[in-house]
């Protein structure tokens, strides 16, 4: 176990180290200033080279990465031209707003996709899995912007009964956050689960044709007990994996859902900087999107090995 | 116990299970096949019959249409299966379901994938109690406890929180069987229990279950292609015939007096320990089952029977009629009485030709092939695995080197080192003037490769599926000969009628062949280049014994036209004394024996010849010997005993230098010799004397699951 552990830890710092030079690398070479970005078309050369000598971007790249490691360890993020703030300052604020979607969504998705799929693959090509098949189909094909302005036009312009933007301000229209959040996550939810439907189902039409589950139903046992002492775990061994992905996806990437909801998001924020060039927060919220992936990483090889003995050793 | 033998009684009237008429069909896309057309037959308590039969002839559907899994296809159309007097088809599922596992329990062809891989043994084996009864985690866990040790699992208690994936084969077929014992059911369905299993393991596995048969009482539906097998362990067999029982009878009955021809096809196509390649070839049965789709009017092995006469055959459905003067021996063939009588093929050795010794065009020298262990992706266990430890054989021009073991024992790695996909660690293995121990497949010249070709055992996984015969052969055929592409379609042509299939299975695709007819597509590819060695990795081990016994002939014709030399690897002892004329006996990566097949198959032999003859199944009730029961598991190849490897299980261990001294080659006549701490004329005089006596006190070594290599 300490060796597991060990071993991973050694690979995310190894990737952080990586992909924090390969995002300063890029953002150097690609085109555009942010001397000149900040101050216009109108300001002089005079005054943007003053501006670069403060930002200190008149020296070298290397020279400028180990000052910027050397600043992360200290918890120094740097500062946003964008927002006109300290990164760390926005920076975690935007994180934990987006874990609070994430968090809900996900909490939806996996027990909500188990069912559907297992019950979709306990028998292969039944009513019962050939409408969830659909649905799951439908649901994963429908854009995400489709589907919230879908969504809104419904609950919002026609019943009411729900606020159109989640800005998690308090004061927005009265609405409380928890109403604020149910159509965004059911946006993500729907687009989401699609995907791992299809995926719990697949795996589990597979171990339904197994021959443990011939010897299950031959010892006697009910159906359900058979799918639920037998089927379900096997049939989790595989989706694990991409279940586990979601979370990359439901921290960095639910753009659309974000901007569609006006939702102050890490997502959202990572699309302004990139327009912005605001190279200090886009190298701060890559490494944050890069913890996050290595770090499910690990939690699904840790599922991995609670699922499945085999891999235990 | 008292009232269990008047119940016994009384069922015998009546009896346990029995098919009457019974009529089960798949419903498919292309149409109703109708597997089992109308079979009667039945089962008395504490009886155990053997079903026999190439595969498709509707053993494993009746296996599973007594506990009424037929999946959603299949269904008992008409007539009715009656297991103590109710009707499997027509039960409710509620009642389907007290019968299932409680009455009737099933042990399973593969054990590894009929275990749950992700739940302990013990839960597994507790499940059951707890369905049925209604027991507590306590009393179910003492009770599969008790199960373990009664299936003879050295520390039962320990077995109990292991997976699945942590036993070895033998040890998980028992664990399937304690499992299917546990609720003392009153019939046992035994699906090919012990097909995959080594030799020595099956033989314990089939101890095990007569053993348990006349503690429970239970009686047993036994499913197997191995009529070796079925003798050992059945009362009565029936033979099974595209869905139809041809013939049944007591096992005498049937084996001293067979009067269908196919019960005849059986018998006559199975090499017996007895029979060698110089005397006659093997008897076949042409064609193949027919499919269940189309039934012909008259008898369905008309077609594939050598008796067989137009019109009183052909026309109309065949009853199955009393066998006069033997009670309950029973054939479905109108030409019974006819039939001449029946003569068990036993044959002699033919004479070995004279002058035979021809000088060895493959020599084996001093190989060693080493594995380090790793665990992982950066554990490196600083163990090693030896594979292959100091292997010395010949096999002489034309003629045909068996090599035979279990598993584990090294035969798989030779195969290996020859064919080049890997390379030895040390030693040389040369054919003719070429040496190739050291030498990868990817580095060997083009004219070596020519020499050397291979077949494998399982024709399904080695043709490529979406690639035609004529395209695998014919790719052969340019990569290896160089020829062009029309000579190359005439070379195919030719080839095909030399494994003796029609020139157009060029264009067919390997699904469209049956198991046989792909292993000599196989062997079509493997003589693309005129290889002067074929290595043979267990190439009908996969086969039906009719088509078995044709793949023999066709390989010995081959080589009597070809001179090609054969490396013959095969876990099955009488195939292998019918094809070799040399035999190296491999155990744990050692030759324990080597000489001329008739020198090997005649005592003196090593203690692990001995055990390994005495636990081949023979087909013959008449000749069931004292079986060596090895005991213990095959020691971990990672850490090898400094004396002989066989030692921890050997019954014939003298002492302590077995463990300590590895034991000297001694040799004997023809080159043969035996790696043994006993004197070949002791061994002569022991084993006239039969089969040893098992050590009352012996030291077991701790029991352990055959060590996962990864």
């Amino acid at each position: 176990m300490l060796r597991f552990f060990g071993k991973h830890a050694l690979f995310m710092v190894v990737t952080l180290v990586a992909v924090s030079f390969l995002v300063f690398a890029l953002n150097e070479l690609s085109p555009g200033d942010v001397a000149r970005k900040e101050l216009g078309a109108y300001a002089t050369q005079e005054q943007v080279d003053l501006l670069r000598q403060r930002l200190g971007l008149d020296r070298p790249v290397v020279v400028r990465y180990v000052e910027y490691l050397g600043k992360l360890f200290t918890g120094d993020l740097g500062y946003s031209q964008r927002f006109k703030v300290p990164v760390a300052d926005i920076i975690f604020d935007r994180l934990r707003n987006t874990g609070l979607l994430a968090a809900v969504s996900f909490a939806v998705i996996v027990p909500l996709s188990m069912l559907l799929g297992v019950v979709a693959g306990m028998r292969e090509g039944s009513v019962i899995d050939r409408g969830i098949t659909m649905f799951a189909t439908l649901a994963a094909s429908v854009p995400e912007f489709a589907m919230g302005v879908f969504l809104a036009s419904v609950f919002v312009v026609w019943l009411g009964v729900l606020p159109g933007t989640a800005t998690l301000l308090s004061q927005t229209g009265g609405w409380s956050i928890p109403a604020q959040l149910v159509l965004p996550v059911a946006v993500i939810v729907l687009y989401d689960m699609g995907y791992v439907v299809s995926m719990i189902r697949a795996s589990m039409v597979e171990v339904m044709q197994r021959p443990y589950i011939r010897t299950a139903v031959l010892k006697g046992m009910s159906f359900p007990r058979v799918i639920l002492g037998h089927a379900v775990r096997n049939a989790m061994i595989n989706p694990v994996t991409v279940i586990m992905l979601q979370i990359n996806y439901l921290v960095a990437g639910v753009v659309v859902v974000e901007t569609v909801f006006a939702y102050p998001g890490f997502g959202r924020m990572m699309l302004e900087a990139a327009l912005f060039k605001d190279i200090a927060l886009i190298e701060a919220g890559a490494l944050v999107a890069v913890f996050v992936c290595v770090l499910t990483q690990i939690l699904s090889d840790l599922a991995y090995m609670a699922l499945d003995p085999r891999i235990r050793a | 116990m008292t009232d269990s033998r008047g119940a016994t009684e009384n069922r015998a009237r009546a009896p346990l299970l029995e098919f009457r008429q019974a009529r089960i069909s798949f419903m498919l896309r292309a149409g109703e096949a109708n597997v089992i057309p109308g079979l009667s037959f039945s089962l008395g308590a504490g009886e155990a019959l053997g079903l026999v039969g190439e595969s498709g002839c509707g053993k494993s559907t009746v296996a599973l249409a007594t506990m009424r899994y037929l999946g959603r296809a299949g269904r008992v159309t008409s007539g009715s299966i009656l297991f103590e007097g109710q009707d499997i088809a027509r039960m409710s599922e509620d009642e389907l379901r007290r019968i299932r596992g409680r009455r009737i329990a099933m042990v399973y062809q593969d054990p590894m994938s009929s275990l749950n891989p992700v739940k302990t043994i013990g839960k597994q084996l507790m499940e059951v109690p707890m369905i049925h009864e209604g027991a507590d985690a306590a009393a179910a866990r003492a009770l599969a406890v008790r199960m373990l040790e009664e299936v003879k699992l050295p520390d039962a208690a320990g077995f109990m929180d292991r997976y699945p994936h942590q036993l070895s084969g033998g040890q998980q077929q028992r664990v399937v069987i304690a499992m299917a014992l546990i609720a003392r059911p009153s019939l046992l369905i035994m699906d090919e229990p012990t097909t995959g299993l080594d030799v020595t393991v099956e033989a314990a596995v089939l101890d095990l279950v007569r053993e348990l048969r006349q503690r429970h009482n239970s009686a047993i539906l036994f499913i197997s292609h191995n009529l070796g097998t079925v003798v050992r362990v059945c009362d009565r067999i029936g033979v099974m015939y595209a869905g139809e029982m041809v013939e049944q009878g007591t096992i005498r009955q049937v084996f001293a007096n067979p009067r269908h021809p196919y019960t005849r096809g059986l018998l006559d196509c199975l090499p017996t320990l007895g029979r060698d390649k110089h005397g006659s070839p093997l008897a076949t049965i042409p064609g193949q089952v027919g499919s269940p789709l189309s039934r012909p009017p008259g008898c369905s092995f008309a077609r594939r029977c050598g008796s067989a006469e137009e019109g009183r055959c052909t026309t109309a459905p065949i009853p199955i009629r009393p066998v006069p003067g033997e009670a309950g021996h029973e054939a479905q063939c109108v030409r019974m009485a006819e039939l001449e009588a029946w003569l068990r093929k036993d044959g002699q050795a033919g004479a070995v030709p004279d002058g035979a010794e021809t000088a060895p065009l493959v020599e084996i020298a001093g190989l060693r092939k080493t594995y380090r262990q790793t665990h992982g992706l950066f554990g490196d266990t600083g163990k090693t695995v030896k594979a292959l430890n100091d292997v010395d054989m010949f096999a002489e021009a034309g003629r045909t080197l068996a090599i035979v073991g279990e598993s584990g024992c090294g035969k798989s790695t030779l195969a290996k080192i020859m064919s080049g996909l890997v390379t030895a660690s040390e030693g040389t293995a040369r054919i003719g003037p070429d040496q190739i121990a050291a030498t990868a497949i990817d580095q060997r010249p083009q004219a070596l490769k020519r020499k050397l070709q291979m077949v494998f055992q399982n024709p399904d996984s080695t043709l490529n599926p979406s690639h035609s015969v004529g395209y695998v052969i014919g790719r052969a055929l340019r990569r290896l000969k160089g020829l062009g592409k029309r000579s190359a379609e005439d070379e195919t042509r030719r080839l095909l009628d030399v494994v003796k299939l029609s020139g157009d299975f060029a264009g067919r695709k390997p699904h469209q062949l049956s198991g046989g007819q792909k292993q000599r597509v196989a062997i079509a590819r493997a003589l693309a280049g005129d290889p002067e060695v074929i290595i043979a990795d267990e190439p009908v081990s996969a086969l039906d014994v009719s088509v078995q016994a044709a793949i023999i002939n066709l390989l010995n014709e081959l080589q009597g036209e070809r001179a090609t030399t054969l490396l013959f690897i095969s876990h099955d002892l009488a195939v292998v004394r019918y094809m070799a004329d040399h035999v190296a006996v491999m155990y744990l990566g050692k030759v324990v024996e080597f000489g001329r097949a008739a020198e090997v198959f005649e005592p003196p032999f090593h203690p692990y010849t001995e055990a390994l003859l005495s636990a081949a199944p023979v087909p013959d009730p008449d000749r069931q010997g004292e079986r060596i029961i090895l005991d213990g598991a095959l020691p971990s190849a990672t850490d090898l005993p400094p004396g002989c490897p066989f030692a921890s299980r050997c019954p014939r261990k003298v002492g302590s230098i077995c463990d300590t001294t590895p034991p000297p080659a001694q040799r004997l006549a023809h080159g043969h010799r035996i790696a043994c701490h006993i004197e070949a004329d002791e061994l002569v005089s022991l084993q006239q004397g039969g089969a040893p006596e098992r050590q009352r006190e012996k030291h077991v070594r701790p029991h352990r699951a055959e060590e996962h290599i990864r």
